[in-house]
């Protein structure tokens, strides 16, 4: 039994069927890897987790997606709380245009955080988990738009710890980085699996084999196998699997 | 017959210069023409002295208040107007015909003249709601009449602010109106002041929708329900009724310069914007 339960989660753009029955457990603590060619729903299935879905026009979701014992999907789901305990690292590091301090503290302004002392306290913390604060803290005034790429990227994971999420979702979090700043970026999963369960989907398959725990494998909107990180890349099941680990495929 | 290409370039390009110069030379002109008659009788006292004699004598102290007051009463109104309708169509409702129809309303409502304007304004606010004439119907005049640029540069606004910083205020669990609070108006506020400002130069400048909603009073307004005359206003009656040519002109020049130095501003405001976004 998992954090995530997903069952038979079937998600519609209009009359186009992005994902067909997906039903997967997702573990605790853990870094979960979804490859897959592009268009193969692996993104699509990563943002109906937080149902960060529902701001695109004319989708439909069926079956279920279980997070700490709820359905996300039911009526009425406080979707406020749900993004608070799931959080989401972008393909693009997109702080916004204001100084370190504000893009830090934002979520915990938004979910009513008022008190100078403590924001400081929670700042130094998120900082400090994405080793940020020693290169930071004389500039905490500076416009975040003129950090380098890499420390954009670790400012966006700072200003989502600073909420306390339980899981992190990663879409493609390092493929506007360099070579290096991917290495750090990748350290740094390892390092934050201790504290969130994450949940990454890439498109280079050596940082899956390289940083997760478990990969699942997407092709046309249909999960085709899933299983511990070193069995689907040595021995998969499924002959679509091993062609694309081959590099037969995609 | 064939022309020459190298000819033809070099005729088109003399065409096309000559126009511009002809653009240009004209607005200096009326610039030029109009400060030329007017600075003359402008002076310290004509700005701070109020009118003598129906115009004939003093300064335009009362209608430069008039117009200040008639303008901030309408941009008041307006602006919480437009940039909420600007919110609402941006960010509350999916594109569909319904916004399309609401779009196109606030098109035809900036293509319909001043004049139906003023007229509109007098027969709901003056008569059936018994504003008379006042500061108070003139303002609301003129705030539909401006209602259409502020909401469209709201909206152009609103819509240049890159759409990864809503995602990203979603996902940290912000509501739709913490997103637009803290994230969508603060970029864009440089853009809808532009546009506030331009409407501020369309109201000050306007005539035919003020004359018949606020009246022509020529004392400095005492409340919300009294009558007041624009510098406009003021001009139009002056040269119309052959009041004082010299005191008309006075009112133009003073009208051209602020007119001027607002969309100065505008531009400068604009160019700020761009550089934020480029």
């Amino acid at each position: 039994m998992g954090i995530i339960e997903v069952r038979d989660l079937c998600f519609y753009y209009g009359s186009f069927q992005a994902l067909d029955r997906i039903g997967l457990d997702i573990e605790k603590n853990r870094i979960t890897a979804l490859i897959g060619p592009s268009g193969c729903g692996k993104t699509t299935f990563l943002r109906s987790l937080n149902r960060m879905t529902d701001m695109i026009e004319n989708v439909r979701v069926t079956g279920r997606v279980i997070i700490d014992g709820e359905d996300i999907y039911r009526p009425g789901a406080d979707l406020l709380a749900l993004r608070k305990k799931v959080g989401m690292v972008f393909q693009r590091p997109n702080p916004f245009p204001l100084s370190v301090y504000d893009n830090v503290v934002y979520g915990l302004r938004v979910h009513g955080l008022r008190d100078k002392r403590r924001l400081e306290e929670k700042l130094v913390r998120s900082l400090e988990s994405v080793h940020l604060w020693e290169e930071l803290k004389d500039r905490l005034d500076a416009n975040a738009l003129t950090l380098s790429g890499e420390q954009q990227q670790r400012l966006c994971i700072a200003r989502l710890v600073a909420v306390e999420p339980e899981i992190v979702l990663m879409d493609e979090p390092c493929s506007a980085l360099d070579l290096a700043a991917t290495a750090n970026i990748e350290d740094l999963m390892a390092e934050l699996k201790k504290r969130y369960t994450i949940v990454i989907v890439t498109h280079n398959m050596q940082q899956a084999a390289r940083v997760s725990d478990f990969t699942g494998y997407f092709l046309l909107g249909e999960l085709v196998e899933i299983g511990a990180t070193h069995q689907i890349f040595t021995t998969p099941r499924d002959p679509r699997t091993e062609d694309y680990i081959t590099g037969r495929f995609g | 017959m064939r022309v020459d290409p190298r000819v033809e370039q070099r005729v088109v390009g003399a065409l096309l210069w000559s126009m511009t110069v002809v653009t240009v030379a004209v607005l200096v002109f009326i610039i030029a023409f109009v400060l030329k008659k007017g600075l003359p009788a402008v002076d310290w006292g004509f700005l701070v002295e109020n009118p003598v004699d129906m115009g004939k004598g003093g300064g335009i102290f009362s209608t430069i208040i008039g117009t200040i007051v008639l303008t901030a009463g309408a941009i008041l109104v307006a602006t919480p107007l437009g940039v909420g309708t600007a919110i609402f169509l941006t960010e509350y409702t999916w594109e569909g015909p319904v916004t399309r129809i609401i779009r196109f309303g606030a098109e035809c409502l900036a293509g319909i003249p001043s004049i139906i304007f003023g007229l509109f304004g007098f027969i709901l606010f003056v008569t059936k709601l018994k504003f008379g004439w006042s500061i108070l119907s003139g303002s609301l005049t003129l705030a539909f009449m401006i209602l259409p640029t502020i909401i469209r540069t709201s909206e152009e606004a609103i819509k240049s602010v890159p759409p990864g910083f809503r995602t990203v205020s979603f996902s940290l669990g912000s509501t739709k109106w913490q997103m637009v609070t803290r994230v969508v108006l603060p970029s864009a506020l440089p853009g809808i002041v532009t546009g506030i400002v331009l409407s501020v130069g369309r109201s000050i400048g306007e005539t035919a929708a003020v004359i018949f909603t606020a009246g022509s009073a020529l004392r400095i307004p005492a409340s919300l329900f009294s009558s007041s005359r624009t510098m406009s206003v003021h001009f139009y009656i002056l040269a119309r009724e052959g009041i004082s040519m010299t005191n008309a002109y006075g009112t133009a020049a003073v009208l051209i310069v602020a007119i001027l130095g607002i969309n100065i501003l505008t531009y400068y405001l604009m160019h700020r914007f761009i550089r934020k976004y480029s």
